[in-house]
């Protein structure tokens, strides 16, 4: 069981766990934890979470968006204090995950909180002083629901909105924007892309059709939008 | 049904087969591609878990558990590769 060291808000609709799991033996950047919830009754339900937090972190971070009709999120939004336990299994993943000696230069691709691992790996490749260039290109619907703003201005981020007109770029993450943004072909860029399962089909099908080698590029869905 | 990918049953793999089995080549039975479990087309909502070829769509593993005890059925991948 982990120890809920603090909540916090990270827009309206989703909030941060800072955990304290025991003996917690740390994490790779990209991996995820289940965190299931007994009733009273014996009734046990199960969901994935990516960690936010870098290995180097102090807390384990969690970043949990409601889903109005959720079995799950609505209790990790609304119902969880500091002091509160929460059990959890992991780290789990050794697939979507970065570390140095995996190399670069890397691109990472995120539709709505599918930035959260991507954030992991932002954080960690810091925490290392790696000097493997690695960009960020972040889809969100509005400002409002962008997560970690300040934190992700301070790194190579691109970000485009789907629902709202704004000085930066606009409309869905297609063949366009990663040109773009993407690292040059012949530098054999690793990317990352997770989200909801369209938009990863999508962005996979895309970075294909441009020439990126499927077998450098890792994703991780995580159901509709 | 919620279309998930093998990331999302690192968890229950784990526990069954000891080991991150995400990062593993499985090949196919049926179309032969080679392909990590991660990328597998996962449904979670049926009463057991289903893991399809991205390539083939034919089926890959069904996972149930009963009571605390868990059954695999692999038959729809002719190997695993450890990398």
């Amino acid at each position: 069981m982990a120890r809920v060291a603090d909540v916090v808000s990270e827009t309206a609709r989703a909030k941060s766990l800072l955990l304290d799991p025991p003996d917690w033996a740390g994490h790779l950047a990209g991996q995820h934890v289940d965190v299931r919830l007994t009733a009273d009754d014996g009734y046990q339900a199960q969901r994935s979470y990516s960690i936010a937090s870098a290995p180097e972190d102090e807390h384990l971070q969690l970043t949990i968006e409601r889903i109005e009709d959720g079995e799950v999120s609505p209790y990790l939004t609304d119902d969880l204090h500091p002091g509160d336990e929460l059990e959890l299994r992991g780290p789990i993943g050794g697939y979507f995950v970065w570390r140095e000696s995996l190399g670069g230069p890397v691109l990472l691709v995120a539709g709505g909180s599918g930035v959260v691992p991507l954030r992991a790996i932002l954080r960690h490749h810091r925490a290392a002083k790696s000097d493997i260039p690695v960009r960020l290109v972040y889809s969100a619907r509005t400002q409002a629901d962008l997560l970690y703003r300040e934190e992700l201005e301070s790194f190579d981020t691109v970000i485009t909105l789907t629902r709202e007109e704004w000085s930066g770029h606009t409309g869905r993450v297609g063949r366009d924007l990663l040109e773009e943004a993407a690292w040059p072909l012949a530098d054999h860029p690793l990317v990352y892309v997770c989200g909801p399962t369209g938009f990863v089909e999508g962005v996979a099908d895309a970075l294909v059709a441009i020439g990126h080698a499927a077998n450098r590029i890792r994703t991780e869905r995580f159901g509709p939008a | 049904m919620i279309e998930l990918d093998g990331n999302a049953i690192g968890g229950e793999l784990y526990d069954v087969f000891g080991m991150d089995m995400t990062g593993v080549m499985g090949v196919c039975t049926y179309c032969g591609a080679h392909a990590p479990v991660a990328e597998a087309v996962v449904y979670m909502r049926g009463p057991g878990t289903v893991a399809r070829c991205r390539a083939c769509h034919e089926l890959h593993m069904v996972l149930v558990t009963i009571r605390d005890v868990t059954c695999v059925d692999i038959s729809g991948l002719a190997a695993l590769e450890m990398q």
